[in-house]
């Protein structure tokens, strides 16, 4: 029997690989000129990848391959094109940087592009075994990108720490995968939902617990976050950008479909793991982001944080009928965090280009020097921070939302703890804010050119303006949750 | 084109938004330019004022008018619902009033570092929050104006402010910050506690808590209480306010005086009481209890400063004392008091922090041991402060009187408390019985430190250091800002029904709750 193939559902993924290929084929041909053409390639590839995500959105129909491990519905679709906007927009992080760079260039968007296209598979995986593959396309690359700055020790040391990591969790996670196996006879997610454990409760306990924990290495959840600051600051910064946004959403949406396609039935085997998760990640993420002096450290500790804010409304999805809320809560917070996060990341680019400096004091009188640059950067901390009217009040509403939707004592008290830390947050936040609107400029010494290059004010207008658009007009974003929720 | 009823609030939240946009468009030399376009921007927004006030229905005063009411995010259920009553209305033109005349006194003199155009874009992003905040009906809606007042005000401490300015504007905003994210877990617990699952204030307040119990309300008000209470703010929440204002340039603290301490008690009179009466009633006797202490610990601490700013910062916090007194009883009569009270302290605190900032521009120093002999130097000014120091310890025939001494004596006849602190209605009667007394002595301390501070910056000879230094006495622009005030003042004083006949009706449907 063949498997069924429907070639509208798979067309964003065959786009995808075909770019990747032409993209490799272009590189290794024509030395020269044709290396300039790759990134080109690599963008348009993106943005044509998304025309049947929006053509199959049109169309509505929800397409079921492979006896339901492969489904395109309105979630896998609305995280599709997440993804590839994400793509894209790293790919304009990354031009001018690697163009720069003494770096070899095409094959750093060829594996952009891989990753990338894990990242789409991912969005419609509805089986543990297509999850693992898509995770493992995901990650791979980013070994790689991790490593990028070949000379540079600091390079060598994220690749490192990331790439073990990355093997650890796997191990942990493919084991818990295996129990699942064992005990409901599955790797379908639907049949997990069904069987749920069978007559091995406790076992079944156990393995949703070490698959979990294989999710939280890759969310960089404390208590097993302690790679990212790391591989974070060694890694090139638009990577940096990459692994914190998209890979950290991919990670985000496979525990997003584990949960609530599989392991939702077993709800007191998930929901305390994901509480002390959410409640050490934003205790811990926001008070260490408060010590820090390099920009990109204070950002890797504050998407510790975010991403325990993100794991707040999981850890209250099985009580009281919160599921629906929950659900939209973790979409549109993944959703706002990628554009602010993005953004900032961009703003940060773009200043270490004229400083050479990731230290906080290196913003200092940006106000003064670069305006266009502080208040956009400005928006997007403050939009990090939740406060109005940038999107990212709205996250953090959604997220308060599904809290008091649920209303235990337990979702009360991780609701007050996201409150106060929240609050915290903006102590750090805040001191960026400061530096650049406060303070006089420092006296750099020899600075880099002033002017911020084409691609990086086109990642900075992009994100604004959802940061912007959002933050007043949230239905956007809003309807999206909604129409994903999957009728379970 | 539609009723002028229909659009009229949607326009004055939104014209200061687009005066901001203009001013960020004009390049940055065209000074002129942009001041034109601010004071402008300002001047539309206070004629939308004075067509709402022309048009407003003064025999419906409890009723919502202006209302606005279309759909904004379905998914959460918040609406975009606009309307005013008879207790927006005056702190609405107050805001519409104060923010045209701060445009006007800044024009000459812009704090360091200069850069108007930055500054007066600030101002106007304030007045759409803090009119949005006046007129929002929809929790969410309020949330995010409360909100949006933050950040200009922020960056107005920490460019323009003093030499502290950086603990001070980072103290201000996480002290409110830390209050509103409580209050807005308050806010979606009312939300999906009431009956009806709604964020429109006009609804929950006509559900009068009903749904939910009692020990929950009393536990959300307690998120309510913190974020309100920080804004006003009340003792003990309140020592980010003389940081803020001592740094704050003067503009900046005459908008934090005037509009930005009364979100926070709008916010209860608005939301907290009506929505949550039950958990009002248990809280109320300790919010009087933290208003007493304001009250005289405000007083204290003035008879204490010798910055001259930090003075008036805290005598704020006694007079909101006062009018948090008024709330707290519950009655209308309070509320009234309250809000008369809010516009009085707008009105009088704002022209004192206008006159101080005078001072320090010209003697460039607010310690009072060094100033003195300002009636002797710049005698209309002097003049000029000795009135505003009376109208703030609440002579009888200016605007701080009806503020303060009907919100005394509400205390005497406090609401019918079923659950007062000892539990039964005749405690909470003597509670606030002796609230009453401790607040007047409060009046008399408040005459203390006023007079003592006219007595070392206006009386007596200058000080030798600035005998010959040249003060100049009243300008141009100062005059235009200060005059509209000082007749309020006045006005007020002499009529203080026409205030009171707008928030009467109000009021009392606010207090229906209580009154059984």
């Amino acid at each position: 029997m063949t498997p069924y193939f429907d070639y509208h559902a798979l067309a964003p993924v065959i786009v995808l690989t075909a770019v990747t290929l032409i993209a490799l084929v272009v590189d290794f041909v024509w030395k020269g000129s044709g290396r300039q053409a790759v990134p080109q390639i690599a963008g348009v590839g993106l943005l044509l990848a998304l025309v049947p995500v929006f053509t199959l959105a049109a169309d509505g129909e929800t397409r079921v391959m492979f006896d339901g491990a492969y489904v395109v519905d309105d979630y896998a679709l609305a995280f599709a094109a997440f993804f590839l906007i994400v793509g894209y927009v790293s790919l304009l992080l990354s031009y001018d940087y690697i163009a720069e760079g003494d770096f070899y260039q095409g094959e750093f968007y060829v594996l952009l592009l891989t990753s990338v296209l894990g990242m789409v598979i991912m969005a419609s995986s509805r089986d543990l075994i297509t999850i693992f593959v898509a995770l493992e396309t995901v990650s791979l690359p980013t070994f790689v990108l991790a490593g990028w700055r070949k000379h540079d020790t600091r390079s060598n040391e994220a690749a490192i720490k990331y790439f073990i990591i990355g093997v650890l969790s796997t191990a942990i996670m493919l084991y818990g995968m295996s129990l699942i196996f064992g005990m409901s006879g599955s790797t379908l997610l639907s049949d997990i939902y069904k069987t749920a454990g069978g007559d091995n409760p406790a076992l079944f306990a156990v393995a949703i617990f070490l698959t979990l924990v294989g999710f939280a290495f890759k969310v960089s959840a404390v208590p097993f976050h302690w790679w990212a600051p790391d591989t974070y600051q060694g890694s090139p910064m638009p990577v940096t950008a990459f692994l914190s946004v998209a890979s950290k959403a991919a990670g985000f949406v496979a525990l997003l479909s584990v949960i609530f396609f599989g392991f939702f039935p077993s709800t007191d085997s998930w929901q305390p793991v994901l509480w002390v998760l959410a409640a050490l990640s934003i205790i811990v993420g926001n008070l260490a982001a408060l010590r820090q002096t390099d920009i990109i450290r204070m950002l890797a500790y504050s998407s510790i944080a975010q991403g325990g804010f993100i794991l707040v409304p999981l850890a209250v999805a099985g009580t009281n009928d919160a599921a629906k809320s929950s659900f939209e809560a973790v979409i549109i917070y993944i959703l706002i965090y990628a554009a602010m996060n993005l953004g900032a990341f961009a703003c940060v680019i773009a200043n270490a280009r004229r400083t050479h400096s990731t230290a906080v004091s290196s913003f200092a009188g940006l106000g003064r020097t670069s305006p266009a640059v502080a208040v956009t950067f400005s928006i997007f901390l403050f939009s990090l921070a939740g406060i109005p009217p940038f999107a990212g009040w709205f996250a953090k509403f959604v997220m308060f939302r599904s809290v008091l939707d649920a209303g235990t004592p337990a979702a009360v008290v991780l609701g007050v703890i996201a409150a106060v830390f929240s609050v915290v947050a903006f102590f750090y936040y805040g001191q960026v804010i400061r530096q650049m609107w406060f303070h006089e400029p420092a006296d750099l010494g020899e600075t880099g050119p002033h002017k911020v290059p084409v691609a990086l004010v086109a990642a900075m207008s992009i994100t604004m303006v959802v940061v912007v658009v959002i933050g007043v007009y949230p239905q956007l974003f809003a309807r999206i949750g909604d129409v994903a929720f999957p009728v379970v | 084109m539609d009723s002028f009823k229909d659009w009229a609030l949607t326009a004055a939240v939104f014209v200061p938004l687009v005066g901001m946009a203009l001013v960020m468009i004009i390049p940055k030399a065209e000074e002129t330019a942009i001041k034109v376009t601010a004071l402008l921007t300002s001047l539309v927004t206070l004629a939308i004022g004075i067509g709402i006030l022309a048009d407003f229905d003064y025999d419906n005063t409890a009723k919502m008018q202006f209302q606005v009411d279309k759909e904004w995010i379905p998914l959460i259920n918040a609406r975009y619902h606009l309307g005013i009553d008879g207790i927006s209305l005056p702190l609405l033109i107050l805001t519409m009033v104060i923010v045209p005349l701060c445009i006007i006194y800044s024009w000459n003199h812009f704090p360091e570092p200069h850069n108007p155009k930055a500054f007066l874009a600030l101002i106007l992003l304030l007045e759409v929050g803090m009119i949005g905040t006046f007129v929002a009906l929809d929790l969410v809606l309020f949330f995010i104006f409360f909100e949006v007042v933050l950040l200009p005000m922020f960056f107005m401490i920490g460019v323009w402010g003093g030499p502290n300015r950086e603990y001070a504007s980072i103290k201000f905003f996480l002290f409110t910050l830390f209050g509103s994210a409580l209050m807005l877990v308050a806010f979606l617990g009312i939300y999906f506690l009431s009956k009806q699952q709604t964020f429109d204030i006009s609804t929950l307040s006509a559900l009068e808590g009903s749904g939910i119990a009692r020990g929950t309300q009393v536990l959300l008000f307690a998120g309510l209480f913190l974020g309100f209470a920080i804004k006003v703010p009340m003792f003990p929440f309140h020592t980010w306010l003389p940081d803020a204002h001592t740094e704050a340039p003067t503009v900046g603290s005459v908008l934090l005086a005037a509009v930005l301490l009364k979100l926070g008690t709008y916010g209860f009179v608005r939301i907290a009481l009506p929505i949550l009466p039950q958990g009002a009633e248990v809280w109320a006797p300790w919010i009087g209890l933290l208003s007493v202490i304001g009250i005289i610990y405000g007083a204290l601490c003035c008879l204490a400063q010798r910055d001259m700013k930090r003075l008036i910062a805290f005598s704020s916090v006694a007079h909101m004392g006062f009018v948090m007194l008024g709330i707290a009883t519950l009655t209308d009569f309070g509320i009234n008091a309250a809000v008369f009270g809010m516009v009085a302290h707008g009105l009088i605190t704002g022209m004192l922090f206008f006159v101080a900032g005078s001072m320090q521009h010209r003697y460039h120093t607010r310690e009072m041991s060094r100033l003195g002999g300002l009636l002797v130097s710049a005698p209309k000014m002097g003049w000029i402060l000795g009135f505003c120091a009376m109208a703030s310890l609440g002579l009888p025939g200016l605007a701080g009187f009806w503020g303060e001494f009907p919100a005394v004596l509400s205390a005497f006849e406090p609401s019918a408390l079923a659950n007062g602190i000892m539990g039964n209605t005749e405690s909470t009667l003597w509670t606030f019985r002796t609230y009453m007394v401790i607040a007047a002595i409060g009046t008399v301390l408040a005459a203390g430190y006023l007079l003592w501070m006219y007595q070392r910056v206006g009386m007596g000879e200058p000080k030798p250091e600035f005998e010959d230094a040249h003060i100049h006495d009243v300008h141009v622009d100062e005059w235009i800002a200060w005059t509209p005030l000082l007749i309020g003042i006045v006005v007020f004083g002499l009529f203080p029904n026409l205030i009171f006949s707008i928030t009467d009706g109000a009021a009392s449907s606010i207090t229906r709750a209580f009154s059984g």
